[in-house]
């Protein structure tokens, strides 16, 4: 598979179908592991580093998850490309800056992607649409349990799998949804909400990962502990978690119909205003109006079958999507103007936001869990 | 919640390290936390950029002239990264990173998954330990014949193990 194609297919978890959908993005689940007697990724010379890379990709790419996979070495990917990669969740920022002696490979879904040295020697992730942390997890463990046979990994009785660094030894397991909070941010309660997951041992990060802002409303939840906890129990643990969150968001939603209606509908109204009629735009603003518009959506302001465009928007804006797609390099200014033309072409013929919709039917994501498969 | 920095933002952003058994807590705001490059957090160094003190010296007691044999890695190195060397280092170590490990997680025992290999030597190695108490027994009794026999499943087993 070409890059071309990896690009032109926006890969499952995009589509937003998954199970609580309205709230929860993606959830994705990772397993760290390393071949035994081996230097890590870190500390290796780019001999080793290679050799290392010789010995596991072979054995990724036979894979029957990765039929028709797309494959490449980091020195052969550009600066772009990576950078969509990364925008696609599909290989990490610490990844991107890898050259000789790192590959990546995912499968044509684009719901399973293996890194070669990474911090790891390998780095196995599944991404799924919504909140699916047990298939996430089902589908890195088949494929972990496949290449165990093939390579002699790093494994210690008493400390489980052995890892670069001491914070993933154990399972190597981090387990992560991305949710979609407006009304806990609009309502001022996300802070309450963040420092009590904090409390309870699991992190609070921003749209990309350690050390990224939140923007868009999007915060990244994930598990902080990888010792002494099995792997479904962690995913338990935080399932239930997300579960409450995505309770106290629909109620901040219902409060802000109820109690503060002129707030919402003016915050709905100027998003609309300003994504339909601006001619410059940076990737933060525009994050951060689209969420406003997929709250708009989530409330019945917006028809439901607008949901797509405004969903696809939040990831064709990004600095490497935008070059990309317009084929060429351009600098900030360029793509603030190309950015506003491209939002104003896809909202063209969206409606005007109908909050008189809202009042009779709020938002009620329940009605989208029939296909509940986990 | 204050901020521990500026004593007048609310704190959003909260980091615990827990040194030889000693909880550490501190509080940041939004802005103090990237004042600090909190933001950014790159291994151990953290400890020392908030806590002052070269607390994260406190993270390597026991020898520090200690050497990976496997990989060549020191605390030294560690403490300059934040990651180890080489699988070979857990052992290597174990000391210090015991109590780290403590602090870390929630337990110091994995209880995840095992991999398949793991578990079959896990399984041979017991079966191992069984019939080398059976071959002192029977070697005790004088009871030569039962002893040869275990001596070849030994063999045997260990052939299997190596494979």
């Amino acid at each position: 598979m070409k890059f071309a194609q990896v690009m032109s297919s926006a890969g499952e978890w995009l589509r937003g179908e998954g199970p609580h959908h309205q709230v929860v993005v993606s959830s994705r689940v990772r397993l760290a592991r390393n071949l035994r007697h081996r230097s890590f990724p870190g500390w290796a010379k780019k001999a080793e580093r290679t050799l290392i890379l010789e010995q596991i990709k072979p054995r990724v790419e036979e894979l029957p998850e990765m039929q028709d996979s797309f494959s490449e070495l980091l020195q052969d990917l550009s600066a772009l490309e990576k950078q969509v990669l990364v925008e696609r969740h599909l290989i990490s920022r610490e990844h991107a800056a890898k050259g000789v002696g790192s590959a990546v490979t995912m499968n044509r879904k684009q719901t399973l992607s293996i890194m070669i040295n990474e911090e790891d020697h390998l780095r196995m992730q599944s991404i799924r649409s919504g909140l699916q942390l047990k298939n996430a997890f089902k589908l890195v463990d088949k494929v972990d349990s496949t290449l165990e046979g093939k390579l002699d990994i790093a494994y210690d009785q008493h400390l489980g799998y052995l890892t670069a660094c001491p914070t993933n030894v154990g399972t190597g397991m981090r387990a992560s949804a991305m949710l979609h909070l407006p009304g806990l941010v609009l309502s001022d309660l996300i802070n309450q909400v963040i420092q009590a997951v904090n409390k309870i041992g699991l992190a609070v990060r921003g749209l990309y990962g350690e050390g990224t802002e939140a923007m868009g409303n999007l915060f990244q939840i994930s598990n902080q502990t990888t010792l002494g906890e099995k792997e479904d129990e962690i995913i338990a643990r935080l399932t239930k978690v997300i579960e409450t969150i995505i309770g106290k968001e629909h109620d901040a939603r219902q409060m802000l119909i109820q109690k503060k209606p002129d707030t919402l509908w003016d915050q709905i109204g100027r998003a609309y205003g300003v994504l339909t009629y601006a001619h410059a735009m940076t990737s933060k603003e525009a994050l951060n109006l689209l969420s406003v518009m997929k709250l708009g959506v989530d409330l019945g302001a917006f028809p439901e079958e607008r949901r797509l465009p405004v969903d696809e928007l939040f990831i064709e804006t990004q600095p490497a999507h935008l070059q990309k797609t317009s084929q060429q390099k351009l600098n900030a200014e360029e793509r603030d103007f190309l950015r506003a033309e491209i939002i104003r072409a896809r909202l063209k013929l969206f409606p005007k936001p109908d909050m008189g919709k809202v009042a009779r039917e709020p938002g009620d994501d329940t009605t989208s869990d029939t296909n509940h498969n986990e | 919640m204050l901020c521990d920095v500026c004593k007048c933002n609310d704190a959003t952003v909260f980091l615990t390290q827990i040194l030889e058994g000693k909880m550490q807590k501190v509080n940041l705001c939004d802005a103090c936390s990237k004042e600090k490059g909190v933001q950014d957090p790159t291994g151990f160094a953290l400890a020392d950029l908030l806590l002052g003190i070269g607390a994260a010296e406190e993270i390597e007691k026991g020898a520090p002239t200690q050497k990976c044999p496997v990989c060549g890695f020191t605390q030294a190195d560690f403490k300059k990264t934040g990651r180890l060397g080489c699988s070979e280092c857990y052992q290597t170590f174990s000391e210090g990173l015991g109590t780290l490990l403590k602090a870390m997680h929630k337990g110091t025992e994995h209880v995840g998954k095992l991999p398949e290999r793991a578990a079959r030597q896990m399984e041979l190695s017991d079966k191992m330990r069984a019939l080398s108490d059976h071959l002192e027994k029977a070697v005790a009794e004088e009871n030569y014949e039962t002893a040869a026999t275990l001596r070849d499943q030994i063999k045997q087993l260990e052939h299997e193990m190596a494979s």
